[in-house]
């Protein structure tokens, strides 16, 4: 069997994730046996360049927030490597994450719960850089105005409490606390998903400017693809803890490889009232007992024999990679 | 559909508030639409505009206490709602209007059996016929191939998108005239949305069901819904065919709301697609006096300190925005399609 391409030599990228798992244990009986497992990563491999945007998509528990997660050490993941800044992390020690924090910071998905209620905005923003020691105290206080300033809220909001806050508001304040380290990665978990589509556009715009002065690095977790088209360099698609595919943002819009990644494409509705959604029939198994072969076989109207037998792996398909034994467009896999 | 035919249901003047320490809050202002026999209706807007209080109030469901309509008529088949004896709203709700909350999970009692929660709402109107032969046969439409199974498990034993078909097979059970559907797909999947919209969609057609579909996601309302008014702070600022709507849109929030969605038709890339607007949705205590989009709007100007009327706009095309008033506004020739003023 062909391995994916080898990624480029260590350095050149921020993250580097090698056949990451993630796996929950399920218990049943009277002495709470582990009786099987949630394969929520199932061994996932990617990289993010500097300056990158990488998109996460995919369908609920297809483990794209425990992907997030786990890179960040935020749940420890079961095995596999990951590097940061080119240097490896002992994926099995929750502590071996404390050196790169500063780096690598992550913006949660529900700006209601993710603000401490008793904090002030300036405690709120001010408690990271107090123990990474970015600035003397003193300093605290114009760096939390700074911060404010850059995500668009008046200074002297740092005295308030977040109930005083909406929901596009309290984003603001999660992507300030987010930047408070001068970070080199974002992992951003659905960030937008809370707001309404007027705000929503707003955060994306604040966003995606941010990370231009400060030449970010995004992990994009999200559902919504027409966002993730507008946003991102690269996208990861993934089902059932696995990526199926994984391209540059315009090539798997204009040509998606994996029938899945095709299918979740046609079934979004859209304004243009001549272009009707298209279904994919059935729903996604459960991650515990999985099907031999590939997991989106039995959903899938080009699945042949092979594919019920067989895991396919990702491999290069015209510009993308994809986890598929006959890719759309292309000639099967052999 | 026969838009010149007797309304399936008139809301007329329909204003609603929640008590809070003095006189109530005025959530919704003077809202008015009709939607016809086997019409699909869209109410779109983003959260806190008042179209989920809105729908909750046509079968009389607002929180109590709190909940109040101030002022107009529910008019379903000509008879009001709103003033209807308890007995006779019994009838309606679950008979002739069926309603599919947002989440199905909530919306289902967690400790009664799928099969006995569907056999309820013939405990309370007439059927001819075998009541369980009728759910079989409805779970097979709504696309549950196991019917067995779903009907004897609980809720938490299904999944989401299982239980918004036996929702919609609940509400569609006494086979109603109009259904309510409030946000049906939001809480599931883009593969599971399509599934539960083309099969409500597909009911629809088939049964002659008019549907007042209330969302948040323009995408959903142009793929299916007939007509579709857009609600901002509690007032409809445009109503129009859906078509129309796409290819004139007119009030400026609405052209705001279409310019912030991310389109995967969309040419190109980058974050400047999204246009966002301004500012924040208001919350009711803030509301301004006349258009209450104005402090958002690029093209505000004078007259808009005062309450705009629905100014007609064209066939079943009416729009709240002094720029399209007739005679006066700057914009009024826009708001005549071509093919009507010639």
């Amino acid at each position: 069997m062909v391995t994916p391409a080898a990624p480029a030599a260590s350095g050149a990228a921020l993250l580097e994730v090698r056949n990451l798992k993630t796996w929950f244990p399920v218990t049943g009986g009277v002495f709470r046996k582990t009786v099987g497992h949630v394969k929520a990563v199932n061994d996932v491999s990617f990289s993010i360049d500097p300056g990158e945007v990488v998109a996460v998509v995919g369908e609920s528990g297809c483990g794209k927030s425990t992907l997030g997660y786990s890179v960040l050490g935020l749940v420890p993941p079961t095995e596999g490597e990951i590097r940061l800044r080119g240097r490896g992390v002992d994926v099995r020690s929750p502590s071996a994450w404390d050196a790169y924090r500063k780096d690598f910071q992550i913006i949660f998905q529900d700006p209601y719960t993710s603000l401490n209620p008793r904090h002030t905005v300036f405690e709120l923003l001010a408690e990271p850089m107090r123990v990474h020691k970015v600035c003397p105290p003193r300093e605290l206080r114009d760096r939390v105005a700074m911060l404010l300033g850059k995500v668009g809220l008046p200074a002297d909001y740092m005295q308030r409490f977040p109930h005083a806050f909406s929901g596009g508001q309290r984003q603001r304040i999660g992507i300030a606390r987010a930047l408070s380290l001068d970070p080199k990665l974002i992992v951003c978990d659905e960030v937008v998903a809370a707001l309404d589509v007027s705000v929503q556009a707003q955060i994306i715009r604040l966003l995606m400017d941010l990370k231009d002065e400060f030449g970010l690095s995004l992990l994009f977790i999200s559902h919504d693809l027409s966002l993730v088209k507008a946003i991102s360099d690269r996208v990861l698609v993934m089902y059932l803890g696995k990526i199926v595919e994984s391209a540059p943002a315009a090539d798997l819009f204009a040509a998606p490889r994996h029938p899945y990644t095709a299918a979740l494409l046609e079934s979004i509705p859209t304004l243009d009232r001549a272009r009707r959604p298209k279904l994919l029939g059935g729903e996604i198994p459960s991650p515990v007992n999985l099907p031999p072969g590939c997991a989106f076989a039995g959903r899938c109207a080009r699945a042949q024999d092979r594919c019920r037998k067989e895991t396919p792996v990702l491999l290069p398909a015209a510009a993308s990679e994809a986890a598929c034994f006959f890719p759309i467009g292309l000639t099967p896999v052999v | 559909m026969d838009p010149s035919g007797q309304p399936l249901l008139e809301v007329e003047d329909l204003s609603i508030g929640f008590a809070g320490d003095g006189a109530p809050t005025a959530i919704t202002d003077k809202v008015s639409f009709k939607i016809h026999p086997g019409e699909a209706y869209g109410l779109v807007g983003e959260s806190g505009c008042g179209k989920s209080v809105t729908c909750l109030s046509l079968l009389k469901l607002l929180p109590v206490p709190g909940g109040k309509v101030l002022s107009g008529r529910v008019l379903f088949q000509g008879r009001d709602i709103l003033t209807m004896p308890p007995e006779e709203l019994r009838k309606l709700r679950g008979g002739s209007i069926g309603m599919i909350f947002q989440e199905p999970g909530a919306a289902l009692n967690p400790l009664w059996p799928i099969h006995r929660q569907l056999l309820e709402p013939f405990q309370y109107h007439p059927f001819e016929g075998d009541p369980v032969k009728h759910i079989r046969s409805l779970l097979d439409r709504v696309g549950i191939a196991d019917p067995d199974r779903v009907l004897a498990a609980y809720p938490h034993q299904l999944s989401g998108g299982m239980l918004q078909r036996v929702m919609i097979a609940m509400a569609l059970s006494l086979n109603p005239a109009l259904l309510i559907a409030d946000e049906p797909t939001t809480a599931l999947d883009v593969t599971v949305q399509a599934q539960i919209m083309e099969l409500i969609e597909d009911l629809r057609k088939e049964f002659s069901t008019a549907v007042l579909m209330i969302t948040h996601n323009l995408n959903l309302i142009a793929q299916y819904a007939d007509r579709v008014a857009v609600m901002y702070a509690g007032r409809i600022v445009e109503e129009a065919p859906v078509a129309d709507f796409l290819e004139r849109t007119l009030h400026p929030y609405s052209a705001g709301l279409l310019g912030a969605l991310p389109r995967l038709d969309a040419v190109g890339s980058g974050a400047a697609l999204l246009r966002p607007i301004p500012g924040q949705v208001p919350r009711p205590a803030d509301y301004l006096a006349g258009c209450r989009f104005r402090d958002r709007c690029p093209h505000a100007f004078e007259p808009c300190g005062a309450k705009p009327d629905r100014f007609p706009a064209g066939p079943g095309h009416t729009v709240a925005c002094f720029l399209y008033q007739p005679g006066k506004g700057p914009r009024h020739a826009d708001a005549v399609p071509a093919e009507v003023a010639s």
